[in-house]
């Protein structure tokens, strides 16, 4: 019992990560119709900066800030230069032009910080574990990125249903062209939204680089999940990006942690143990087809 | 007509000259060695590491290898091998016959046989594949490194001699995974009580980790080289287990640069290597300062294994004057001879041109300034060789 709560806590904390990426990518997908295959470097951006700073002051606050400010000012660029030029062109110039520019970030990213991983060690204040249930100590860096998500999931509502621009965000993503066409702004709000996307994406960065390695690549890993995470929520809708994280995060943990146990119930170790191996794998592939098979438009799509 | 005659003469003394004496070596052509590395990707700080050992024993002879010239060919294949086995392709078709840099089996075994079928020699630094050590010898590959299932059958040897009675073994899905747990099995003399594969792209470790909590083992046997092997080692420690739970590895899951990447988690990690920086010989007590000096960061075991590599080619050439196509016989007899000073202190070529060597139990410590180090502990496996040098019919 303890155990599964446990698995539910890792599987929330996954979660957060995944809401994290998911909210800018889906955003800029379904509003500014552009795939973004260069998402998943700013989470990198972030990272490095993130190191970097903690390198130099010591100091975690340094560390956000320099993640926040490294990631959302690479996504102005990146959108002021490249991204603007493709919104009218078809996907595939985009997937060819974001790949090209995920790959030179990479590159960018070694020349200015090296080969070597940079260590993030997790700051004092949220080191060690803390008894969550009678039994079962929990480290405090994995509760505080949930928290972390979790504000980050309210703050995203307060903008996006509580303010001028998250009704423009919601009017685009419904019908961009009529947005266009009442005299709003549109390049400006799309140059927002892209450089919100990388500023989540930096923060994602700031708070996985204690718990993770900070490394070339790290962002390209995790991005294919990112997108199943869209698909599955649908495109365009930050309460989907919601939904589906929580679903995916939820699927790949509590795969992980009992599809071997299960299947080793029922099946003779030789067949259990590549089964089990092969299921955990494709959990949250499976989860997206079936997904898209009774709600091909994603669970909570934007409305068009 | 009669300057055309002068010149071929001339050509014809100058060659003579060239072949008779080192004084005029300069003349030499530079012999072209092919280094197919992984130099981008994460994985890309292994081939940089492995390139620049290479380059730095070149560096020492001043661009030559025992004395010949050399001219080394990089290119990067990206951990992908159809790309590796294209630059390969087109290497062979430019006349280069010597061959070294790949880090991983699945690159190696897509350019091996270009290299091979075209009467090529492969000095691998790295990639160590059984069935090259076994049934699929080959009369033309040697590998200075070590065959794929040493580092963890070794592994399973510090086991034995920690006494551990329960252990956890946890391995990527993959191949080079599922061979790591085979070779630390058939070392491995206690019980153990779960096997958990992990995705190959994982990077949360969490949900491994309470298994492993509940499962309650004496250690831990993991193989994540790379990122992968510095977020277990950060989650690991995070979650309170690294107090309870021993943690061994072979060198390549937690190698320097991790290290220097997981801080403070990687400490008490026991290692099974066929290498130390605190190694006490010579050469390897001058290939550490150099290595130091060049590029200004501590080499890992990949560098060494590369060092060693450049030697081994350096005496070859020496012994045949450069001559690698001409003279493959010969170069082929002074490679097996290893007759290079090398950082592991000794080395030989067992029959099926895998080294025969010993491999230590390396220990992070603490060396008492707060630097975390590798304690060379003890010899764990004197003089080991590979098990499949018995299928070899070379």
């Amino acid at each position: 019992m303890l155990m599964l709560f446990e698995q539910l806590l890792n599987g929330l904390q996954y979660s957060a990560l995944l809401f994290l990426l998911a909210a800018g990518l889906t955003l800029v997908f379904g509003i500014m119709n552009v795939i973004n295959l260069t998402h998943g470097s700013f989470y990198m951006v972030g990272a490095f900066c993130a190191a970097a700073a903690v390198a130099k002051t010591g100091s975690f606050l340094a560390a956000v800030l320099a993640a926040l400010v490294g990631a959302g000012l690479y996504g102005l660029v990146v959108e002021l230069l490249v991204i603007r030029h493709l919104y009218r062109r078809d996907h595939l110039d985009q997937v060819l032009a974001t790949l090209g520019l995920a790959l030179f970030t990479d590159e960018l990213v070694s020349i200015l910080f090296g080969r070597s991983p940079p260590f993030m060690s997790i700051p004092s204040a949220l080191a060690g574990s803390v008894h969550v249930l009678p039994g079962l100590a929990y480290p405090v860096m994995r509760l505080a990125f949930i928290v972390a998500g979790a504000l980050v999931a309210v703050g995203l509502w307060w903008l996006i249903s509580r303010t001028r621009v998250g009704m423009l965000v919601r009017a685009g993503a419904d019908d961009g062209e009529m947005v266009d066409a009442l005299g709003v702004n549109v390049q400006r709000l799309f140059t927002l939204i892209f450089s919100l996307g990388a500023l989540l994406c930096g923060f994602a960065g700031v708070m996985a680089a204690p718990l993770l390695a900070v490394q070339i690549g790290m962002g390209e890993r995790i991005l294919i999940t990112t997108f199943v995470v869209i698909v599955v929520g649908g495109v365009g809708s930050v309460r989907g990006a919601l939904v589906g994280s929580l679903l995916i995060g939820m699927t790949d943990a509590l795969g992980r942690a009992f599809i071997p146990t299960l299947t080793s119930m029922v099946l003779p170790p030789q067949l259990s143990d590549p089964l089990s191996a092969s299921l955990v794998s494709a959990s949250i592939y499976i989860l997206m087809a079936i997904v898209l098979l009774f709600k091909p438009r994603g669970l909570v799509p934007a409305r068009h | 007509m009669k300057n055309h005659a002068l010149h071929r003469i001339a050509a014809a003394l100058l060659l003579a000259l060239a072949g008779s004496g080192p004084a005029l070596a300069q003349t030499q052509k530079p012999v072209k060695i092919g280094f197919i590395g992984t130099l981008s990707t994460p994985a890309g700080y292994i081939g940089e590491d492995e390139h620049d050992a290479f380059m730095l024993a070149v560096k020492e002879g001043g661009g030559k290898l025992g004395g010949v010239p050399v001219d080394v060919v990089v290119e990067d294949d990206g951990l992908k091998p159809a790309n590796a086995k294209q630059i390969a392709d087109k290497m062979v078709q430019d006349g280069i016959r010597l061959f070294t840099g790949i880090t991983f089996s699945n690159v190696m075994a897509a350019v091996g046989p270009t290299v091979l079928n075209a009467g090529g020699f492969y000095v691998s630094l790295n990639s160590g594949p059984s069935n090259y050590a076994g049934k699929a010898c080959n009369k033309n590959f040697f590998s200075v490194a070590f065959e794929n299932d040493s580092y963890s059958d070794t592994a399973g040897d510090v086991a034995n001699e920690l006494g551990i009675k329960k252990m956890v073994v946890m391995a990527p899905n993959y191949q080079a995974g599922r061979d790591a747990v085979t070779g630390f099995k058939s070392a491995y003399k206690g019980q153990i009580i779960d096997e958990i594969y992990t995705k190959l792209d994982q990077s949360d470790f969490s949900v491994e980790l309470a298994r492993v909590r509940s499962l309650a083992p004496d250690a831990i046997f993991q193989f994540h080289p790379g990122g992968a092997g510095i977020n277990l080692a950060k989650q690991f420690a995070n979650s309170g287990l690294s107090d309870k739970i021993k943690m061994i590895t072979p060198i390549y899951s937690m190698d320097d640069r991790m290290l220097a990447a997981s801080g403070a988690a990687a400490k008490g990690y026991y290692l099974s290597s066929l290498w130390s920086a605190d190694l006490p010989n010579d050469q390897n007590k001058h290939f550490v300062q150099a290595f130091e000096q060049a590029y200004h960061r501590i080499p890992t075991a990949y560098a060494a294994q590369a060092y060693d590599t450049a030697n081994l080619i350096a005496s070859a050439l020496k012994a045949v004057g450069g001559d690698v196509t001409g003279r493959a016989d010969a170069f082929r007899a002074a490679l097996l001879k290893a007759d290079f000073p090398t950082v592991r202190g000794h080395f030989k070529f067992a029959a099926n041109h895998y080294p025969i060597q010993d491999w230590y139990l390396l220990h992070i410590e603490d060396d008492g300034t707060g630097k975390l180090v590798y304690k060379n502990v003890k010899v764990i496996a004197r003089d080991h060789v590979d098990p499949y040098v018995s299928q070899c019919k070379m």
